[in-house]
């Protein structure tokens, strides 16, 4: 008793009253209403409301035109009245879509290549995060300058060379002696990787591929935030190093891991840049990237006929992150938890 | 390994304790041995090769590219031949230190905004994660030529890809009007205007950052900000005093990373014109590495004039 009346000195918001049931109503509503703040309050809540609404409607409107524009048959179009809602709604975008540009095989081949690039992108860059997060060695920061410049390099700058390496793929003229060995000739131009998993596959297993430095530095500061005392204690019970990360380490990880996944799936996902450097015939491997054209049975001379094509490559987009959105809606809760567990402060 | 593992515990102490250290350094590096395999193989071969066409000009042949060396050649056409090039790469590098605060600041908000407990924060959170996902490749390349949503709103007639001024949220000369008659200067109410009309383009490129200051505020200590409520510290005084030292390691690294992401980021114009070259000009695909190497040296000075800046100002707790 004496320890509430305490309480009701210190009180500065009529929230924290919540767990005082004693107080009358009429009480409640004037210390509530007649508090020095409530003004404020309420004006910073509805200000606070107003101000998430309108920037939720910048993010959503332009999916909500995407969505909307892929129903639109070409003569509501033409009707400059007809907006967001069509007149003459159809399916013919979607159904030409996915028939005449090969969506189906093409997200199987793009799920099959995240799915594999991502899962190896994660263990991998969580292996070199732990490394230099808890070992001292020689050349450390050196080599960890290296990880920041392959954040920094923009990838554009490396394109041509890039394209070069996996046409002519070498290292260092070793696969040119062995060809001549097995009796190629003097001419020969190492292997051809490009148009085939192998790039990708490389890149990935390497911890190179599309911002994987990030996801190096985001595992670092993780691990960083492990306390040591973990691996010590496993050590001093005889388990190894290896042992250790992979018994005790790797499971804590999990919630991080499945962040990262998420970035690295949905990243390779959307990616044009290695698709179109390293897959450059079109053809032999059909990815989700080439599904961005006009088909050619909805070739228009309509007036609106730009606005149309528009409204068909934005109805690509969207059945590009159609099976992302819908992963996401299922993995939302664990991907959350992991960011904010991610303890990125280190 | 285990051999190793072994041996020491007969050994004296100091001995022991250097050869666990001797371990766990080459342990260290096992664990980082795929990078250094990928960066020797691979990453620095095409650094090399990348720089090194800088200075060459390049003709595909049969059996390969024949390459002859030509010196500075690529830089100066770069540099004084080009009339476009210099011109997009001051304005994008003045774009590039006016968004910046701009996104820094406005992350840093939001993440607040988003860190106190209201109704149907679950639903905002994943709103604005939105962008994160699609702000790069596909959706992106198809958002820079796309009018929809302009046609939508009604604002353009049918068939201009165009946006007309009309569709900018707040007009510039409605804010100036407003503001004239306060002594701040024209480029400060350009500036504002300029956010306010970019906001698409600010909310879009700031969700990591977003999210890496909304992980921030939640390790910092609730029992903080509890006494400063006992000891009657206004919430204005909470944010200057608490919660912008705590989160200023955060600052400087979202600063860091906003830098490299907008200026690799497909939509920006330098980045778009360097494409336009490798695709179109006469043997731009040398011309356009050495612009991007360009770019990329002015963009290291303005980074580390950012981290310089910054780093004076950062707060760090320490554990220990």
């Amino acid at each position: 008793m004496n320890n509430q009346t305490n309480k009701k000195l210190y009180v500065h918001n009529a929230d924290q009253l919540k767990d005082y049931k004693k107080i009358g109503f009429w009480t409640r509503l004037r210390l509530r209403v007649f508090s020095a703040n409530f003004l404020g309050t309420v004006i910073w809540k509805i200000f606070r409301f107003v101000l998430l609404v309108g920037i939720s409607y910048i993010i959503i409107f332009p999916f909500i035109t995407k969505i909307s524009s892929s129903f639109f048959s070409p003569t509501d179009f033409t009707d400059s009245a007809v907006k967001l809602i069509p007149k003459n709604p159809t399916f013919d975008t979607y159904r030409a879509i996915i028939f005449d540009n090969d969506y189906f095989e093409r997200l199987f081949n793009t799920a099959t290549l995240s799915l594999f690039t991502a899962v190896i992108q994660t263990f991998i860059t969580a292996l070199i995060g732990y490394g230099f997060a808890k070992f001292k060695f020689k050349g450390r920061g050196i080599v960890f300058m290296l990880v920041i410049l392959t954040m920094v390099i923009p990838q554009k700058t490396l394109m041509l060379s890039m394209f070069n390496k996996f046409r002519y793929f070498d290292i260092y003229g070793i696969i040119e002696v062995l060809k001549g060995a097995i009796g190629f000739g003097p001419n020969t131009t190492g292997l051809q990787l490009t148009d085939t998993h192998w790039p990708l596959f490389l890149l990935s297993l390497t911890g190179l591929g599309f911002k994987n430095g990030l996801y190096i530095f985001i595992f670092r500061q993780f691990y960083k935030g492990v306390p040591d005392e973990l691996e010590e204690a496993a050590y001093v019970d005889g388990s190894g190093i290896f042992k250790t990360y992979f018994r005790i380490i790797l499971p804590l990880t999990v919630p991080m891991m499945v962040t990262i996944f998420m970035f690295a799936f949905s990243w390779s996902w959307t990616d044009t840049f290695y698709t179109s450097l390293l897959y450059p015939s079109q053809t032999a491997v059909k990815l989700l990237p080439g599904l961005i054209e006009v088909p050619a049975s909805m070739t228009t001379t309509t007036v609106a006929q730009e606005l149309y094509e528009s409204a068909i490559l934005n109805a690509a987009g969207l059945l590009v992150i159609l099976p992302l959105f819908i992963i996401f809606l299922f993995a939302q809760n664990a991907l959350v938890e992991g960011i904010e567990r991610s303890g990125i402060v280190g | 390994m285990n051999n190793t593992a072994t041996k020491p515990a007969t050994a004296p102490k100091k001995r022991k304790k250097a050869a666990l250290d001797s371990k766990k350094a080459r342990a260290g590096w096992f664990f980082v041995l795929p990078f250094i395999v990928g960066m020797i193989i691979i990453y620095l071969p095409i650094v090399v090769d990348s720089v090194k066409l800088s200075f060459h000009s390049i003709r595909p042949t049969a059996t390969g590219i024949v390459t002859t060396f030509v010196g500075f050649e690529n830089y100066s056409k770069a540099l004084f031949d080009d009339p476009e090039f210099i011109k997009i790469l001051t304005a994008s590098l003045r774009q590039l230190v006016l968004d910046v605060p701009a996104i820094v600041i406005f992350a840093l908000f939001m993440a607040i905004v988003l860190n106190q407990k209201m109704i149907g924060r679950a639903v905002f959170r994943a709103i604005f994660f939105v962008p994160v996902i699609i702000s790069t490749g596909i959706i992106d390349s198809i958002d820079q030529s796309n009018s929809m949503a302009s046609y939508m709103e009604g604002t353009i007639d049918t068939g201009s890809a165009s946006t007309s001024a009309a569709s900018d949220i707040i007009n510039a000369m409605d804010v100036k009007k407003l503001l004239g008659n306060m002594i701040i200067g024209t480029e400060l109410v350009d500036y504002v205007v300029g956010i306010v009309n970019g906001i698409f383009n600010i909310v879009n490129r700031s969700g990591v950052q977003l999210l890496v200051f909304l992980a921030g505020l939640q390790s910092i200590n609730p029992s903080i900000y509890e006494s400063c409520t006992m000891e009657g510290a206004t919430p204005w005084e909470t944010f200057w005093k608490i919660t912008f030292p705590m989160i200023s390691p955060m600052i400087l690294v979202n600063a860091v990373y906003t830098v490299i992401d907008s200026f690799t980021s497909e939509s920006n114009q330098v980045m778009s014109y360097i494409d336009h070259v490798y695709l179109e000009v006469a043997n731009g695909r040398v011309i356009s590495t050495a612009m991007s190497w360009i770019y990329f040296l002015l963009v290291v000075v303005l980074l580390g004039l950012v981290a310089l800046l910054l780093s004076s100002f950062i707060f760090y707790q320490r554990r220990d």
